[in-house]
């Protein structure tokens, strides 16, 4: 298997771990290429996840914009609630057939772990998830939810107590627990073949666009717009318009308080390259090489690197990374709840908030799909102090 | 081949019928100038070779002790450049006493690696350990260093099989780091039963002096790792006095260290 994504990518990752990837890089590609294995994880993504899911032409919010047809790909209508479920089903299928007995994970809004707590449940594995502090505090529904199925949530004090804090900590304990232990990487990112790997098992949400789009509209979309925090919405529905060139893929960076402030989670339009968690690709960092804590409204977009994959992605061009910030995400979530009676999650509703800009660009008779990755029902605490917040801040 | 300062301390301990004691410290904790004074002492109290720790946000291999003495370094503000500095100064007080710089890869990427090799080679800097460049990544380093007369410190593990500890040890001229345990860094109070068999394995295997490293915490225990391995490393047990006592417990550490091997 490829292990870089041109420079991007790698196992830059301690010793004690490489024999462990080594063997899941083999016991992958045996998988993969295994009809048993393949059968086994789209039954559960057919009647466990209840896919496919929808591709759902938003009229009224179409109508409103006047321009692109808007189509939400609905992975928010998924068992779980987000497209998180995809991964989690396909890597723990490979941990049962590796013989391991107990899965970990790092999360951030909480949606990766409960993807993972809930396959855990499913396939009757210990499940461990390491989350940090800060997010335990704003995620609370999840974490309950999580112990709920049965996991351990660790709360990660070290660091900013955020993402890329719980994934310190869950490598640190996969380091020590890998003879038994499988670790559910949430996203694009971390050492090969993770990045490939969960690519792979996210390419469903491709794969039914693509098909959908064609049934509905007889031809490709003119855009594809997913959000980006490690990428694996972003990764799972490009990943089928790669090969069109017609198709503009763009992918959406949380700016949180804006670019020119420090506060945000824009790794590609506001990063370097370094090597963070396993691979090399575009971080958040200070010039000496310190990697730098992110900030988003979105507890899922909030990490200060990107999956490899899009980094590369980002120089060839192939794909475009836009910034939206706190402020148009949170308009275009109380948009999209209004217009469609659909409450996005926040990390989606940054996608969202890139379709209503681009929308006018194009004739009715052309399409914009949207990923829509999650539903938003674990952000409305979230959102209610966020909107306090800014009253607050605008009455001074 | 003109010898190095790392094959002439092993060597002389080799000649002494002991093993080299390697100490861990992370630069820049407490404060630079702190743990500058510190490193001199610990080497007049029986260091054989320094492990110049580059403390990094976000130290994946490393448990509780090591982490906090990197966040302490970090919050006084210490950088690569001003590790280099104290690397010139120690190497003019301790001509013979062997650096190695110990680092995650994205602060030297970042200092750029061609710099980096003049300024280490510069400044009497003798090896580099790349605790998250494994063998696969490694080749983007090693010029680098060989340019520069700069060992590079490759590492292997009780899940590294031999065959891969071979080829791990080849284009290698330093030593060996072995890592003891499955685990992060971090004070224990026991090693693991099989880990003289892996050690003489190891030694085997790679045709190179082999330096255990973690957990090792001990008088004790870094005597009785030294009848199997060429040299011990023991970092967190001495940021745990340093950060918990100050750094005259520090050193007595050390002192204890250097004559428990004798």
């Amino acid at each position: 298997m490829n292990t870089h994504f041109g420079i991007y990518g790698g196992q830059y990752i301690a010793e004690t771990l490489m024999p462990t990837l080594i063997e899941l890089e083999k016991e992958y590609l045996k998988a993969k290429n295994d009809p048993a294995f393949i059968a086994e994880y789209r039954d559960l993504l057919t009647d466990y996840v209840g896919r496919e899911s929808p591709l759902y032409y938003a009229k009224r919010l179409t109508e409103s914009l006047g321009g692109a047809r808007i189509y939400l790909k609905r992975e928010d209508l998924n068992h779980t609630g987000a497209h998180k479920v995809n991964n989690t089903i396909g890597q723990a299928l490979l941990a049962r057939r590796m013989g391991k007995t107990r899965l970990i994970a790092e999360t951030g809004a909480g949606m990766h772990g409960v993807g993972t707590a809930t396959v855990a449940a499913l396939f009757g594995l210990e499940c461990d998830v390491f989350m940090g502090e800060v997010d335990v505090a704003r995620q609370a529904p999840n974490v309950e939810r999580m112990r709920t199925l049965g996991a351990r949530v660790i709360s990660v004090s070290s660091g900013s107590g955020t993402l890329k804090d719980a994934m310190n900590e869950a490598i640190r304990n996969w380091v020590a627990t890998a003879e038994n232990t499988f670790y559910v990487i949430g996203t694009v990112a971390g050492p090969h073949p993770y990045p490939t790997m969960v690519r792979d098992f996210q390419a469903v949400i491709g794969t039914e666009s693509r098909r959908q789009i064609l049934e509905k509209r007889g031809k490709l979309p003119a855009e594809v717009i997913a959000c980006v925090g490690g990428g694996s919405n972003a990764i799972g529905i490009f990943s089928a318009f790669i090969d069109d060139p017609a198709v503009k893929l763009t992918g959406v960076e949380a700016g949180g308080r804006g670019l020119h402030t420090n506060e945000h989670a824009a790794s590609i339009n506001g990063g370097r390259v370094g090597v963070l968690h396993g691979c090399k690709t575009y971080l958040l960092q200070t010039p000496d090489g310190q990697i730098l804590e992110a900030y988003s409204v979105s507890a899922g977009l909030d990490y200060p690197g990107v999956g490899p994959e899009h980094s590369f992605l980002a120089d060839s061009g192939r794909v475009k990374y836009e910034v939206i910030n706190d402020n148009e995400a949170l308009e275009a979530f109380d948009t999209l709840s209004r217009l469609e009676g659909i409450i996005p999650a926040l990390e989606s509703s940054h996608a969202v908030a890139q379709a209503i800009k681009s929308a006018k660009n194009y004739s009715p008779d052309e399409s914009i799909v949207v990923n829509l990755s999650g539903r938003g029902d674990k952000d409305m605490e979230n959102v209610a102090n966020y909107k306090a917040a800014s009253k607050k801040s605008l009455e001074k | 081949m003109t010898t190095t300062r790392i094959n002439r301390c092993f060597e002389r301990c080799r000649a002494e019928k002991r093993g080299a004691l390697v100490v861990f410290a992370s630069v820049g904790c407490p404060t630079l100038k702190e743990s500058e004074e510190l490193i001199d002492r610990l080497i007049d109290a029986g260091a054989d070779m320094i492990e110049l720790g580059v403390p990094f946000s976000d130290p994946m291999a490393d448990g509780v002790t090591i982490q906090k003495s990197g966040q302490i370094a970090l919050s006084a503000g210490t950088t690569l450049p001003e590790i280099i500095e104290i690397a010139k100064r120690i190497r003019q007080a301790h001509p013979e006493t062997p650096l190695i710089l110990f680092s995650y890869y994205n602060v030297l990427l970042n200092y750029g690696l061609e710099r980096l090799g003049s300024d280490l080679k510069a400044a009497g800097v003798d090896g580099v350990l790349v605790i998250d460049l494994p063998l696969e990544e490694r080749e983007e380093i090693m010029p680098m260093c060989e340019v520069n007369d700069i060992s590079f410190i490759p590492l292997i593990s009780p899940a590294t099989s031999t065959e891969r500890a071979k080829q791990i040890a080849e284009n290698c001229n330093g030593f060996v780091y072995c890592i003891t345990v499955r685990g992060v860094t971090g004070v224990r109070n026991t090693l693991p039963p099989e880990l003289s068999a892996e050690l003489e394995a190891a030694k085997t295997a790679c045709q190179l002096p082999v330096a255990a490293g973690f957990g090792i915490s001990t008088p004790e225990m870094a005597r009785s790792v030294a009848k199997h391995a060429d040299a011990v490393v023991v970092g967190s047990a001495v940021m745990k006095s340093l950060i918990e006592e100050g750094s005259n417990a520090a050193v007595t550490l050390v002192a204890k260290l250097a004559k428990g091997m004798r």
